[in-house]
């Protein structure tokens, strides 16, 4: 069963939840949605820290078995601190998609960028419409 | 899309269903990896029903077969198959497909869903030019359910259905008996590597064999495997998928059928398949590993020394070997296991290494 989309963070449509760390950074990741979609995810690409990225532009790679998938930047800034522990257990994603599965912590260019994402009603109606 | 008589089975069981050539098929049922891993230590149970059955049948089938197939079927016994490719004049790949011998003028051929009709219509023109008028070629693919049960526990789930004794059919050999009462034909063979057994019924019937195997293997961890699995099944033991490792543009020596071509008898394509033989292929089908992060896909490129050389194939996380693998087209002087290679993936050129095939071998 998917588990519940926290509150306390901003999500896309493309299934990225982006919690904002009161310091000018979210950290981000996919949803428990998005990797019940993919299953067995099996390789994750990450970004380079210094990296610099705009909203909704590809910032990391996962793949399951059968599917490559890009994961979009909830917003434009810099690549911060990225998740290593991806390359070498990237099933984290499976077991704890807002938890340990995180994927990179990004220095926010406009913190307004999160009022163009989704509250966690609106994604979790989002899902649940995609689901019918 | 085409549904298989198990379509709904699927749905019921909570599947991922995809269009795979035109079929409504199911990819997963749980995970790839969970269904990919019953298959190798228990038994995985699998719908190809889409795939294709034709017959040909009458005195003069054994000659029309000899000169479609690369493959010399005399000496062939009824109650055994055989693999073979049907090449064109060129010597390209119009199938590879089994020839199962149900008895003396009668043949069985497994094709492969999305050249089933090609298939059909190129063997009729065959029956034509070759004025075989005589020669019945039946489609019998609407009306046959397929299913494949494989796995180290399949023989002892299908003996529990099916009266005939499983122990003595031999490897690429077939028995004509039951399962729950309903005419099958079985045989000791499949696509993943493992021991394990296609079933071939009618394919209104097809349900309740479907769901019966499932109920009887369930304790000795019997799953419903979908394609995902499939393609790294197959993939692992290194057999070939039509459409991706292969196709009309490449030949059976390219790939690795030639032990399936035999030159020495007359068919389509033969005299230039010979000549590429004396000469000599250009380019090769190879297994590599990655030796770097990142899992090589089909199509993309290959390298070598900074120069594109071929493409993948087929390539996936190998989840018993644990490993990125893939198979690709490279120059023949660059098929000798051990040859460094590098693969594009994305905007990075990955190392990668030729290996000898299969990737995985079970013990016996």
């Amino acid at each position: 069963m998917t588990k519940p989309n926290p509150d306390n963070r901003r999500y896309s449509k493309e299934h990225e939840w982006a919690k904002d760390n009161g310091d000018g950074t979210i950290t981000m990741g996919i949803t428990d949605h998005a990797q019940e979609l993919l299953t067995d995810i099996v390789f994750v690409e990450l970004p380079e820290t210094g990296k610099k990225i705009e909203q909704s532009e590809p910032v990391a790679v996962v793949e399951s078995v059968k599917s490559v998938s890009d994961v979009y930047s909830p917003v434009s800034g810099e690549v911060v601190e990225v998740n290593d522990i991806l390359e070498e257990q990237p099933e984290l994603i499976n077991q704890d998609a807002f938890g340990e599965g995180w994927i990179a912590r990004i220095k926010m260019d406009d913190p307004a960028e999160l009022d163009n994402l989704m509250d966690a009603s609106a994604y979790t109606a989002l899902i649940d419409e995609e689901e019918h | 899309m085409r549904k298989t008589p198990l379509y709904d089975y699927h749905l019921k069981l909570g599947a991922t269903i995809i269009d795979f050539g035109g079929w409504a098929m199911p990819v997963q049922y749980t995970s790839v990896m969970e269904e990919h891993h019953a298959t190798r230590n228990a038994a995985g149970l699998f719908d190809i029903c889409h795939m294709g059955e034709i017959d040909v049948k009458g005195p003069l089938a054994f000659d029309l077969l000899q000169w479609v197939m690369s493959r010399n079927l005399e000496g062939q016994k009824i109650g055994e198959m055989k693999l073979s490719v049907m090449t064109n004049e060129k010597g390209g790949i119009i199938d590879d497909l089994t020839v199962y011998m149900l008895a003396v003028g009668h043949y069985r051929l497994i094709t492969n869903a999305g050249t089933k009709d090609k298939d059909l219509n190129w063997i009729l023109k065959a029956k034509e030019e070759k004025g075989l008028a005589d020669v019945e070629i039946i489609d019998l693919s609407d009306k046959t359910g397929k299913v494949d049960i494989q796995g180290p526990r399949a023989e002892v789930i299908l003996q529990k259905l099916v009266p005939d004794d499983l122990s003595h059919l031999k490897f690429y050999c077939f028995m004509e008996s039951k399962i729950l009462n309903v005419p099958a034909i079985i045989s000791r063979s499949g696509y993943t590597g493992e021991d394990g057994f296609e079933i071939y019924v009618e394919a209104q019937r097809t349900g309740e064999v479907w769901d019966k195997l499932l109920e009887t293997g369930a304790e000795y961890g019997l799953k419903p495997v979908g394609l995902g699995a499939r393609d790294t099944l197959r993939l692992e033991c290194g057999m070939m998928l039509y459409g991706s490792d292969m196709d009309e543009s490449t030949t059976p020596f390219e790939v690795v059928y030639g032990w399936v071509t035999n030159l020495e008898k007359d068919f389509v394509g033969r005299d230039i398949l010979r000549k590429q033989r004396e000469k000599g292929v250009e380019k090769k089908l190879v297994g590599f590993k990655m030796e770097e992060r990142g899992i090589a896909r089909h199509g993309y490129k290959v390298f070598k020394n900074g120069r594109e050389i071929g493409a993948v194939t087929s390539g996936t996380f190998a989840p018993t070997v644990n490993k990125a693998i893939g198979m690709a087209f490279v120059p023949v002087s660059c098929k000798e296991p051990g040859t460094e290679i590098s693969i594009q993936i994305r905007n990075k050129q990955s190392k990668a290494k030729v290996v000898k095939l299969p990737f995985y071998k079970r013990e016996k």
